[in-house]
């Protein structure tokens, strides 16, 4: 059997949607017990995502949500009424015997309700705590409510993808639910290392407007160094590559409905070969063989390139420009890159899960191997309460008769 | 001291790895980047210090090798590939990107230089065992091919997919990588074993889609591109609007609680403009019921035109306000609102700057301080910090290696 690189560590899991759920996700794939607490009295909808498209068939309710199996597969799923004297002192039992509570609340949520970090250090001195939200617990803006599209409007993400003299195009997903789930798990496993070598625990604000900022990188600097902003005449044109400056590069259309091939010329010497390839009149000669020349008009440039790739397949450009040495890609749609792609059916990426109600689903995997310790994902996103009876019993020991009684006064 | 204070990381410079080495050299990794005798090609990435092109002004290579140190190891000579193994063989970690097979062609892979202990983090473009061709992926590509690409962009669908700006393809890829030597770090302290770690960038941009994979893998539905707003199977309602500057917003989700309503109302009315929102009474509406079923639109009329004026009255207000007024005046008005910031905005925004986010960092060779991204998160014991700014070339060659390198420039 595969060890688990996490297999010692049990996570008090308070998180919910992508921004937080895709963090212990990364956790429970690599073995880590994550026990989600959700709300008996709300059904667990604060994560709206229970309730939400994607389904399996035409059944609907609270166990049915595809995204939110996606996000969920491999935890343990409880029902906890936290309004309840009974039901905090089942949770505070439970935060005694775990290592990390993670949660994506807006700030201050989890502290009104009594579970500040404050009080469950006073339970367990060395608990690392993880809170993700908006703006962070700190700040003019700490109470301000975010979901994926607000976090990328505010930190540059949503501007900085278009086509310039039109509004931003955006990301079409919540690319930071996505980053900021990648930053929490990052935090938590940064805390467990540290944890690992000196025995202390602490608290971290992440706050994913500031984890989106950090994205831009050098294009922040050219304003705090050069002062040029991004905001200026012809800025964004995000299909192209001003830094590094290379021309041709964009996205072109192809053949048939809708259908978009992606090419990028570094150098010359690809600027060369990929003239060879179209072999029209207008890519032959001097004008366009330094990367000057091209810079200088690449409005034609582009125009005369979607001339040539207008007509032909996608798959056919790629593999004649790859042929000779030029960087391109189709733009590929889901089923071309989940069912009819080599690198990622090869690579494991979508695993199929059995979950309790839905049966089997195939899921997002990880990127990743582990040459010894990989993850796995097996079982799919709970039900809730699904755990409840299993969870209680095998860490607080309490019998099937206690739950019932517990559920009987709607603590559970 | 920080997190990752005496860890020893080695990192063969690329582009397509640079910002994982910095996010480890942060949290404090001694992070020892190598490049090659005539400096990494991240070194000839614009934009430069004043415009001015030089290996040691690429405002890149500074951004993304933020605390680490720099080295010179030749990997084409038998003296730099020396170099490295005895760089391999005190480390805790190596970070390489390399095209697959090349450094099992040069003898110096993982399975050439394993010992008790080593984690080796490999990222490239499809996986270390997948077909592709690695040395013709580029962050345009690597989204292109990977999904992002497919659901972004405008309702005009005769104008192409969009990429966002940023590198994102990296990017995206080198959370993966730290998630995972963080995890294969944390395995070693309970086991003393190492490992190698084989990060795909296709993959990753692959898992990074929301509901454009799952909603296939669950339902077999295509998402199509919608103007800044999420790419969907059917066409949702505009989130974006152009504010009185000229500047755009994101509406977020229109209010619908009696709450939210009531909070809108007040703020117009703060504003003084509330008498000339003709739909305010719906407002007010909206504000005095117990609770709205929005399943009831199209159907009670009441619920409709409540719902209808809600949405309404964000477009009124954005037409009358700055964005960031906007942004902020609706936000205390309890809306999940956002303005569209430009990156330089947000950071120049009193929110970021009272957090701290702009991070100074000392160039003496210039005599100036320079404002840096800060932290993407806040430790309270074990802070993020840029310990100094990125290496000139071969500037510690000397420490590393006790004996100078000849940098070719």
């Amino acid at each position: 059997m595969t060890p688990k690189a996490l297999g010692q560590l049990r996570i008090c899991d308070f998180t919910g949607q992508l921004a937080g759920a895709g963090a212990t996700k990364w956790l429970a794939a690599f073995g880590a017990e994550v026990i989600r607490i959700e709300d008996p009295v709300k059904q667990g909808t604060w994560d709206i995502l229970r309730m939400l498209p994607p389904f399996v068939d035409e059944r609907r309710g609270v166990d049915f949500g595809g995204g939110f199996n996606n996000h969920n597969v491999e935890k343990h799923g409880i029902t906890l009424n936290l309004r309840t004297e009974k039901g905090r002192e089942l949770l505070y039992e439970i935060v005694k015997r775990s290592d990390v509570v993670a949660e994506n609340f807006a700030a201050g949520v989890l502290a009104k309700m009594g579970l500040s970090y404050e009080r469950m250090k006073q339970l367990r001195p060395d608990i690392i705590y993880v809170s993700n939200c908006g703006f962070g617990h700190r700040g003019p803006y700490a109470s301000f409510k975010t979901w994926g599209p607000i976090v990328q409007a505010v930190s540059g993400l949503t501007f900085t993808s278009g086509l310039p003299d039109r509004e931003p195009a955006g990301w079409g997903y919540s690319y930071m639910d996505h980053t900021g789930a990648c930053y929490m798990a990052i935090a938590i496993l940064l805390a467990l290392l540290h944890r690992q070598r000196t025995g202390e625990g602490q608290w971290v604000d992440l706050s994913c407007t500031d984890a989106g900022l950090t994205l831009h990188g050098p294009a922040l600097l050219d304003w705090s160094v050069n002062g040029r902003p991004l905001r200026r005449p012809g800025s964004p044109h995000s299909n192209r590559s001003e830094q590094p400056a290379r021309a041709p590069h964009g996205i072109y259309p192809a053949a048939g409905d809708d259908e978009w091939v992606a090419i990028a010329c570094r150098s010359d010497a690809e600027w060369q070969a990929l003239a060879g390839v179209v072999g029209e009149p207008w890519a032959q000669g001097p004008r366009f063989a330094a990367l000057a020349g091209r810079l200088a008009a690449q409005d034609e440039l582009d125009a005369r390139l979607a001339g040539w790739t207008r007509g032909r397949e996608k798959a056919a450009t790629v593999a004649a420009l790859a042929a000779a040495g030029v960087p391109a890609a189709p733009v590929a749609k889901p089923a071309e890159r989940i069912d009819g792609d080599p690198a990622t059916s090869g690579f494991g990426l979508w695993p199929t899960v059995r979950h309790s109600k839905m049966g089997d689903v195939r899921v997002d995997g990880l990127p990743v191997h582990f040459s010894k310790t990989d993850w796995e994902l097996r079982r799919g996103g709970p039900c809730l309460g699904e755990h409840t009876e299993a969870v209680l019993g095998r860490l607080l020991g309490l019998s099937p008769d206690d739950v019932a009684k517990l559920r009987a006064e709607g603590v559970v | 001291m920080t997190v990752l204070t005496g860890v020893r990381v080695v990192e063969l410079s690329h582009e397509r790895g640079a910002f994982a080495g910095k996010l480890l050299a942060d949290m404090g990794a001694d992070v020892i980047v190598a490049e090659p005798p005539d400096g990494s090609a991240l070194r000839r990435w614009g934009p430069f210090v004043d415009d001015v092109p030089d290996p040691e002004r690429s405002l890149a290579w500074w951004h993304y090798n933020t605390s680490k140190r720099g080295v010179v190891i030749d990997l084409d000579g038998a003296a730099g590939r020396e170099r490295f193994r005895r760089l391999v063989a005190r480390a805790d970690l190596v970070l390489e990107c390399e095209d697959p097979g090349r450094l099992a062609g040069l003898g110096i892979d993982y399975a050439d230089l394993v010992r008790e202990g080593l984690v080796w983090v490999s990222i490239t473009p499809f996986g270390r065992a997948q077909p592709g061709r690695a040395d013709l992926a580029t962050d345009l590509t690597v989204l292109a091919a990977g999904g992002p690409v497919w659901s972004c962009g405008y309702d005009d669908h005769a104008l192409p997919p969009i990429r966002g700006g940023g590198f994102q393809g990296y990017n995206i890829a080198c959370h993966y990588a730290v998630m995972s030597a963080l995890t294969a770090l944390l395995w070693r302290g309970v086991s003393g074993e190492g490992q190698l770690v084989d990060v795909s960038m296709h993959a990753a941009a692959n898992v990074t889609t929301e509901m454009a994979s799952y909603n296939y893998l669950v339902q077999g539905t295509t998402v199509q591109r919608q103007t800044g707003r999420h790419a969907l199977e059917t066409l949702s309602l505009p989130s974006q609007v152009r504010c009185a500057d000229g500047r755009y917003v994101n509406t977020g989700v229109p209010p619908r609680q009696p709450k939210e309503y009531a909070g809108l109302l007040r703020w117009l009315r703060e504003l003084g403009v509330a008498d000339q929102f003709p739909e305010a009474v719906f407002l007010e509406m909206g504000a005095q019921r117990d609770f709205i079923d929005l399943s009831k639109i199209g159907q009670d009329d009441e619920v409709t035109a409540i719902f209808a004026a809600g949405r309404e009255a964000l477009n009124f207000a954005a037409s009358r306000l700055s964005a960031y007024d906007f942004f902020v005046g609706c936000q205390r008005a309890g809306m999940p609102v956002g303005a569209i910031y430009a990156p330089e905005e947000a950071f120049e925004d009193p929110h970021f700057v009272a957090r701290g986010f702009p991070t100074p960092v000392e160039h003496p060779e210039l005599g100036r301080t320079i404002r840096y991204p800060g932290a993407p998160y806040r430790f309270e014991k074990t802070p993020w910090r840029i310990g100094r700014r990125a290496p000139r070339l071969g500037e510690h060659d000397a420490e590393v290696f006790g004996e100078a390198s000849t940098p070719r420039r």
